[in-house]
């Protein structure tokens, strides 16, 4: 696969990897360092000039207002995004915007205008709720949460957990099982307000990642109008997994993304800190620690913009989605310990981004799937047959 | 909402209980005499010392300011999200200290949003 940038890419690349240079990191040295929102009017002035570059909205499609960018140059341009403190899980502390819950552009008319036209214009939050405290490895099976028909209604009880933003969210995508005997087949996607009676946010859920936390979700016979079932009934796990395996491109980008700037790091570092009267780049044991980086950063990379690639051609990319999840994941783990070796004793400190990142890494190869479920994946698409 | 709230004891705010605070990342809240919570806040990897330059600096932004509780965490981030959730769902507004903040920002525990909001 030919991966030579065109002028435009070039040009594109330029000048986001100038904006995250010039713009997003030197506020960072002000911020603290597990911040991941910027001060009001630091995001305004930011926003404002991303409007001004036409990429505001880069995940938003074309007829929905978006810049129209194609994943392959979207990758690419995560890449850069996520070369900052803050990078993993918010590259650019979101002043790109985003394309709010991409399930939402399969809505009907009337839910799109309650839900999708607020959210792009900023006027709603929403939350995507999946995962159950029995289990997110297996969501066909796990579900637990139920939604039974009453009249026009559906009455929803159970919980979710690992559910991220809820607690800021004025609704939910949220994922019941409407029918006990049918499996995957017997899941329904719902659209829940945060004001219906009965909807709850438990508690926050701490873990390794102080920012960006997720929430554990009560849905205690919330009352939910028909007109609230996203797609049809009992196929709501379709809509489920097409989001499951598109998210995981960018999922791998993001963790390029900072393994390549957690590259950069070491290697400057290594070429002006001195040992026993010689520079560390000198040195082949850090030779060695540099190259490794750089295989699994190339490989990471190569592997995530083949997936890009092949989804833009519109050619089916489940396997490569894992592949490059479960590989970009791994690798930038590898790639920023081995910095964090480099740098010493500096490298665990918070005056370097790279402890946050080596923290919210290690989240990455259980987000989005844990990379066993990739292998199962792939395992799948490569030898046949499904789960048992 | 019990476990998610700062459960600590109190401490006089004086000298020697700064003096006697670790210098580790965590949480704290600061209240005058009568209990009444004038900021939450937290010691986050800027800080020079830790709780204990974090919770001075506060402290002495505020002339009431009689007394106070901390809790040591890495997670000191969630966790002050947490506490302004829990004081906003608990008083329907944030203490003086935070107020600054705006409502908007903070996440909402228990019911959902307008539920919190119109208490």
């Amino acid at each position: 696969m030919d991966f030579e940038l065109s002028t435009e890419q070039k040009l594109i690349l330029e000048t986001v990897r100038r904006f995250v240079r010039e713009e997003i990191v030197p506020l960072e040295a002000d911020l603290d360092p597990d911040a991941s929102e910027l001060p009001p009017h630091h995001r305004e002035r930011l926003v404002a000039m991303t409007k001004e570059l036409g990429f505001y909205g880069l995940d938003i499609p074309a007829e929905y207002g978006g810049p129209g960018i194609d994943l392959t140059t979207r990758t690419l341009m995560a890449f850069e995004m996520a070369q900052h403190r803050a990078g993993l899980y918010a590259p650019c502390y979101g002043v790109f915007g985003g394309a709010g819950l991409a399930q939402l552009y399969e809505a009907d008319d009337d839910q799109k205008e309650r839900y999708l036209y607020p959210v792009l214009r900023g006027e709603k939050r929403g939350f995507f709720a999946l995962t159950e405290p029995s289990g997110g490895s297996d969501p066909a099976r796990a579900i637990r949460t139920t939604a039974v028909r009453d009249g026009d209604d559906w009455i929803l009880d159970g919980e979710k957990t690992f559910i991220s933003g809820a607690d800021k969210a004025d609704f939910g995508i949220v994922f019941a099982r409407t029918d006990p005997e049918l499996g995957r087949k017997g899941i329904t996607c719902f659209l829940v307000d945060t004001d219906m009676p009965g909807f709850r946010v438990r508690r926050i859920v701490h873990t390794l990642r102080s920012t960006h936390y997720a929430a554990e979700l009560e849905f205690n016979r919330v009352r939910v109008p028909g007109r609230n079932v996203l797609g049809e009934v009992n196929q709501g796990f379709a809509i489920a997994n097409d989001r499951l395996s598109r998210n995981r491109i960018p999922y791998a980008a993001g963790c390029v993304g900072v393994a390549l700037k957690a590259q950069e790091m070491a290697i400057a570092y290594a070429k002006t800190r001195k040992t026993f009267g010689d520079y560390l780049s000198t040195r082949q044991a850090v030779q060695w620690m540099i190259v490794d980086n750089e295989i699994d950063l190339r490989t990471a990379r190569a592997l995530t913009l083949e997936a890009a690639a092949r989804a833009d051609a519109g050619k089916p990319f489940r396997t490569e989605a894992a592949i490059c999840k479960l590989v970009a994941s791994e690798g930038a783990s590898r790639v920023v310990d081995r910095a964090m070796q480099i740098h010493g004793g500096y490298g665990m400190t918070k005056d370097l981004p790279l402890e946050r990142w080596f923290r919210e890494l290690r989240i990455r190869r259980v987000g989005e799937g844990p990379n066993e479920i990739q292998r199962l994946i792939v395992a799948r698409d490569v030898i046949g047959g499904s789960f048992h | 909402m019990t476990g998610v709230r700062l459960a600590k004891h109190w401490l006089n705010l004086d000298e020697a209980a700064i003096a006697a605070l670790p210098g580790q990342l965590g949480v704290y809240e600061i209240a005058d005499a009568n209990g009444g919570t004038l900021e939450l806040g937290f010691a986050g990897g800027r800080s020079r010392f830790g709780l204990r330059s974090a919770i001075a600096e506060a402290a002495a932004k505020h002339e009431a300011a009689a007394r106070f509780r901390y809790e040591v965490t890495m997670q000191y981030w969630s966790r002050f999200e947490e506490l302004l959730a829990v004081y906003l769902a608990d008083h329907g507004e944030l203490p003086p200290g935070n107020a600054d903040r705006g409502e908007q920002r903070v996440g909402r525990l228990g019911a959902g949003r307008i539920a919190v909001q119109g208490r």
